[in-house]
């Protein structure tokens, strides 16, 4: 449970006392989803900064952050749990070169082999069963329908059962995240237990401050002028994958890296590729860059 | 206008559900609760309270939007304001007008359609109960059989792979005692499917039929078909064709498109539908299948591109053109010479008997 914030802006204040900077409707959304202890559920273009919200959130409150990356297949024992089967069997043969035949009853082997030893705690498990945390499903879309039901049930309930050991009950419930790319609907049960946020590429001015928060080494003119080209890019040009703000920062690094200071035709051509993956877009940005960089 | 803070609120949550937002109403409970936690005094407050909770994807932001100031911009006449923002096809198909008729219709007076065409390709609306009856059980005669993948996860079979985990799991069961091998193999699951299918001018005769095809085939998939129109635009209708009637999943999928029987620029919706949802995964892997006469407005040479950029993320694409199935047909006109060359199959659809051989290569794919 987190008690001690109370407002929409004390979200956003430790938000940016760790690096992020959220816009308002970011921040009231959190805030909710904190205090009324309802999962997040974030959509968004790629590189707009889902997957580090619930990584901010977690460093702002002090928690750790658990991660269940989704793919396609995934499934219960790779989410929540699993048994060690070679110890178990390692268990079986110690029990049988040191104890004479007979010397334990059956029922008490099979016991101590479901024992909270040789359980393999995935993700979600470990989410429920250490105190306080921040959970987040990243790409929920990448798994399949049936995973996404029994998710369904574990965050409404905040608990799961194991049947060799029982209920398993999260004293602190964990602050839940979801991020989707919207490769396929997610279910509507789903959703109505979520809050939704759709996260948009930010301003020009909030841009500039993310750079500067995130890469404090990048000067104001250089962040200004690599945010400058990028809008750009993302607004007007067209491309195949419009850089996110990822891009931005991979970009502003990069500069960096190389000594510059300054963003001219000869810098901004040899790093363009921190910011263009495609070889169809990297042609038509090289052929641009001339007018982009003049604006 | 109603006057305590909850009556307002419960009042725009009806506006919503008038606006087509899927309100329910656990939905408008958790928002009445979002919004006076963060306090309705603040107009902003109100307004994230409520695309947190009745918003489930960014299409319906806009509605939202458009609503919510609707609702709480003061009202200087004094007098209520109908808050109804239903979807209206009408006006916005108005939008280009005179587009997809001329040297369309042409095209289109080729077509000799025997008595049963007609009846395939008349307006839901105006159908009798018998001719309904009919139509459905034609639909109904089409086997669909989904296209499949090898799933990650595995399942008993076969001599060939030893399944270890369970294998070791039986010998535990045992106490240890070796036994017999367990084998595995990996399990077959549904491909996904997209279908486009063209609603411009020139289609009109078939849009009719291609989306009574799609209905058929959403229901008797698991969830891995989605199916959006073309035209002057993109639209999704794969959450309007999972109603089970498909009379009405007809009407639905009617209304939220709203380009209906315009003009075609395939080259840029196709482009909008890779940049949207083909490209970050929908495509990826999957059966795609444009149903289209291949008339395009727009320039043949963007049409090209962007069938190069489906073809390299797909598995398969088909194009199902009702022309093929015709005498003296040839894929000469600009947008499907364009497009032939990333197609792995063109293919009729103009009749019953197509759309089951379209269903075939599907299944095959």
């Amino acid at each position: 449970m987190v008690t001690d914030i109370s407002t929409t802006e004390e979200v956003a204040e430790r938000l940016r006392s760790v690096g992020y900077l959220s816009d308002d409707g970011l921040a009231t959304v959190a805030y909710l989803a904190l205090s009324m202890h309802r999962p997040l559920l974030l959509e968004g273009d790629p590189g707009t900064g889902k997957t580090s919200l619930a990584e901010a959130l977690a460093d702002s409150l002090g928690r750790p952050l658990i991660r269940l990356q989704c793919y396609e297949g995934i499934d219960v024992s790779q989410a929540l749990y699993d048994w060690d089967f070679t110890k178990q069997i390692l268990h079986l043969r110690t029990l049988e070169a040191t104890s004479a035949a007979g010397a334990h009853a059956p029922e008490d082997v099979e016991r101590s082999l479901f024992d909270e030893r040789f359980l393999l705690a995935r993700p979600i498990l470990q989410a429920l069963r250490d105190g306080p945390s921040v959970l987040l499903i990243d790409e929920i879309d990448r798994a399949d329908d049936e995973f996404e039901a029994f998710l369904l049930e574990v965050l409404s309930t905040n608990q799961v059962s194991i049947p060799e050991l029982g209920t398993i009950r999260a004293a602190h419930p964990p602050v839940v995240v979801l991020t989707s790319n919207r490769t396929r609907e997610l279910h509507d049960a789903l959703k109505r237990r979520c809050l939704y946020h759709w996260i948009d590429h930010p301003s020009f001015e909030r841009e500039v401050a993310i750079v500067r928060a995130r890469l404090p080494g990048v000067p104001q003119r250089l962040a200004e002028q690599v945010v400058g080209v990028v809008q750009r890019l993302r607004n007007e040009e067209n491309l195949l994958k419009p850089p996110g703000v990822a891009e931005t920062l991979d970009w502003s690094r990069a500069l960096v890296q190389l000594g510059h200071t300054d963003l001219d035709l000869a810098s901004a051509a040899a790093s363009i590729g921190a910011v263009c993956k495609y070889r169809e877009d990297l042609d038509r940005v090289r052929d641009s860059l001339n007018r982009l960089l003049a604006a | 206008m109603p006057n305590s803070p909850e009556a307002l609120l419960v009042g725009f949550a009806h506006a919503l559900s008038a606006a087509g937002l899927p309100v329910t109403s656990d939905r408008t409970h958790t928002f009445i609760d979002a919004a006076s936690r963060l306090g309705i005094g603040r107009r902003d407050h109100v307004y994230w309270a409520g695309r947190a909770t009745f918003c489930s994807c960014p299409d319906d932001i806009a509605g939202f939007s458009r609503t919510f100031d609707a609702w709480f911009t003061p009202d200087e006449s004094g007098g209520s304001r109908p808050a109804h923002e239903a979807p209206s096809t009408v006006t916005q198909a108005a939008l280009e007008p005179g587009d997809g008729t001329g040297e369309d219709d042409d095209a289109l007076a080729a077509t000799v359609a025997s008595a049963e065409e007609t009846l395939r390709h008349r307006d839901v609306a105006t159908l009798s109960q018998a001719e309904k009856v009919l139509l459905d059980r034609q639909f109904r005669s089409l086997t669909v059989r989904a296209p499949t993948r090898r799933a990650r996860r595995t399942e008993p079979y076969g001599h060939a792979r030893i399944d270890t985990v369970r294998t070791m799991r039986d010998q535990l069961r045992r106490a240890g005692e070796p036994g017999p091998l367990r084998f595995q193999r990996n399990r077959i699951r549904q491909r996904r499917l997209v279908l486009l299918i063209d609603v411009s001018g020139s289609m009109k005769n078939y849009a009719d039929s291609l989306l009574r095809l799609a209905h058929r085939v959403v229901h008797s998939t698991e969830h891995t078909t989605e199916v959006f129109t073309l035209g002057t635009r993109l639209t999704r209708v794969t959450r309007a064709l999972r109603t089970i009637d498909p009379d009405r999943a007809l009407l639905l999928a009617g209304e939220a498109v709203p380009d209906w029987s315009g003009g075609t620029r395939l080259g840029d919706v196709l482009g909008a539908f890779l940049d949207l949802w083909g490209q970050r995964g929908m495509a990826r892997g999957a059966v795609v299948v444009i149903a289209s006469d291949g008339w395009e407005r727009g320039d043949p040479e963007l049409l090209a591109d962007q069938m190069r950029r489906l073809s390299s993320v797909a598995r398969k694409v088909f194009w199902s053109n009702p022309h093929r199935g015709k005498a003296g047909f040839t894929p000469t006109q600009g947008g499907m010479a364009a497009a032939l060359p990333h197609v792995d199959s063109l293919v009729a659809g103009h009749s019953l008997a197509a759309f089951a051989e379209l269903l075939e290569m599907i299944a095959d794919a």
